[in-house]
């Protein structure tokens, strides 16, 4: 056996992918504990690399100069775009990654018809896998495009009723499923193919626009999940074991952090994907509105004086901190409050931000320390003991409607109790509701006083009337 | 000859038997659940940025697909099939690796 031989075999090139994969799995158990995380990207990387290599063995791989033309398309394009994305507008990286990964599924599925024809699809082991493949991949690179333009702001974040609704989507399903079952009995009309990448991409449109953008990390969590599976079918489809087992594990992990941030939202993921709620709800009701109670405004000096007196201050962020990257201001007010002998803590509700986890991320970028951030379950417990809360650009989380107004669009969902807290004082731009486009009695609580502004325009002054006490 | 039935490298057919390929779907599928219902939830974007460049490996099937598929048409499909397949790996790993490196940064300060 000569050496070329011996490294085309299929046999060697699937045992680099057992080690590939195996690397994956590592890597994912290493990406579990913040010490062993960086290594555990770094692991799963080199299993890329590795089943990268072990598929370009392949006697059949040919066209060199076209792959090497896409892989340098697109490392000019994701390079960039993954060095200088700020770290606020990580979730919508992630939906449009995720995007491309569907995109790539969907357009292979396609290639292979177009190269195979309906009677190779007419072999069902090989055929539905590809148009499964084609369905959930083209939905995928759709929604994932309409969840990135709505957090990027492109387009509204408000729930876009679609007429129709439920029903359109069962149709346009529908229809994709019953061009997919025309393909399976043998027709080779490529129009028929189409129809499926058509009829998924609107039905990734009209799936991900009536659901509000607070729901979004649900939603590419679920894309996530829904890209892996589609990997998973054109693996099945292409025979490659690779894809199989990487496409699984993603199909799986997405499934369950799907099903944990619904959870920590006291959603269902179907309640969530059925769209609705976030815009639906009866919008603001403004100071003196619905809610009655005044507001109480304060200023960075008085806010200043209140928490250098403190015994303890908990800083409470949200979606408003990101959008004013305001997290090194915040580490500075940590700084300044424990110089001062002021115990510092963060509670971090589990879905503030965009994503699980966006808050830490922006935190750590600030080099906050690992064990000032309080989780909610371990935070609930100390608002008694606190002095003053400081919520910076988080609303809906902190909402006592999710305790005790059944009517709310948010009862049951499990909040952080800074109402607990001595004195709350909490900083918006705006008397503007929060994503979930409903109103928060918290504003209106004696204890709370609001400091208008800029999130990180505040915070830089509180640092600095602190400094002159 | 057909580009699936040379990808999967043997003559006249699926190379693995079906069975075997539904077991490791099935497996496989255990085998993620395990591994991440015990992520903290502070790690949750990192992991999910994580997964999301192991998807990537769709790049395989363009590699594999565009050497035996012929006319213009399919391999502009397939460039752009591959092109998307590396900015999801690519970017993916990257992005991650620079949200991961802030916790890593903060772990030495306290040390």
């Amino acid at each position: 056996m000569t050496f070329a031989s011996f490294v085309q075999d299929t046999d060697f090139i699937n045992a680099l992918y057992i080690v590939a994969f195996s690397l994956f799995a590592i890597g994912i158990a290493g990406l579990t504990g913040p010490r062993t995380a960086v290594r555990g990207n770094r692991v799963a990387a080199v299993g890329m690399a590795i089943a990268v290599v072990a598929t370009l063995l392949y006697e059949q791989v040919g066209d060199w100069e076209l792959i090497a033309i896409g892989i340098v398309i697109g490392a000019v394009v994701g390079v960039p775009a993954a060095r200088t994305v700020k770290m606020t507008q990580m979730p919508q990286m992630v939906a449009l990654f995720n995007g491309v990964g569907g995109g790539a599924v969907a357009l292979i599925a396609w290639a292979e018809f177009r190269d195979r024809g309906g009677e190779g699809l007419s072999q069902l082991e090989f055929g539905i896998p590809l148009v499964f493949a084609a369905i959930v991949g083209s939905i995928s690179f759709w929604g994932s495009n309409i969840a990135f333009a709505k957090l990027q702001e492109l387009i509204s974040g408000k729930p876009l009723k679609i007429p129709g609704g439920v029903f359109l989507n069962l149709a346009l399903l529908a229809i994709a499923v019953g061009c997919g079952i025309a393909i399976l009995a043998g027709s080779d009309n490529e129009l028929l193919f189409i129809a499926i990448l058509v009829s998924a991409a609107i039905l990734g449109n009209t799936f991900v626009l009536p659901i509000g953008g607070a729901d979004m990390p649900v939603v590419i969590s679920t894309l996530n999940a829904f890209t892996g599976l589609s990997a998973a079918a054109a693996g099945m489809a292409l025979d490659n074991i690779a894809l199989i087992v990487a496409g699984m594990i993603v199909g799986a992990s997405g499934t369950i952090l799907t099903q944990q941030m619904a959870e920590a939202m006291n959603r269902t993921i179907v309640s969530v994907l059925m769209g609705g709620f976030g815009g639906e709800a009866p919008a603001v009701a403004g100071p003196g509105g619905e809610t009655g109670g005044t507001v109480r405004s304060t200023s960075a000096a008085d806010a200043a004086i209140q928490m250098a007196y403190a015994r303890q201050v908990v800083v409470v962020p949200g979606y408003g901190m990101a959008v004013a990257q305001a997290q090194h201001a915040v580490r500075e007010l940590g700084k300044a409050l424990e110089g001062r002998g002021v115990e510092v803590k963060f509670g971090i509700h589990p879905v503030a931000g965009r994503m699980p986890g966006h808050m830490n991320v922006l935190l750590a970028e600030a080099d906050v320390p690992y064990d000032q951030l309080k989780e909610m379950d371990e935070i609930n417990g100390e608002f008694g003991r606190t002095d003053v809360s400081l919520v910076i650009g988080a609303n809906d989380v902190t909402n006592p409607d999710a305790r005790n107004k059944t009517d709310s669009p948010i009862y049951g969902m499990p909040i952080l109790n800074v109402d607990d807290s001595q004195s709350v004082i909490v900083l918006k731009r705006s008397m503007s509701s929060g994503f979930a486009g409903i109103d928060n009695p918290l504003f209106y609580n004696p204890k709370t006083q609001m400091l208008f502004g800029d999130a990180k325009a505040s915070v830089s002054e509180i640092v600095s009337e602190l400094q002159g006490i | 000859m057909s580009g699936f039935i040379l990808a999967a490298g043997a003559e006249g057919g699926s190379q693995i038997p079906l069975i075997i390929e539904i077991a490791i779907v099935v497996l496989s599928g255990f085998l993620g659940f395990q591994l991440i219902s015990k992520v903290p939830n502070t790690l949750h974007t990192p992991l999910m940025s994580g997964t999301n460049a192991i998807h990537g490996i769709v790049l395989l099937g363009g590699l594999l697909v565009i050497g035996v598929a012929s006319g213009f048409v399919n391999d502009l499909i397939l460039v752009i099939a591959i092109a998307f397949g590396t900015i999801n790996v690519v970017g993916g790993f990257l992005v991650t690796d620079r949200m991961l490196e802030m916790f890593k940064a903060k772990k030495d300060d306290e040390q």
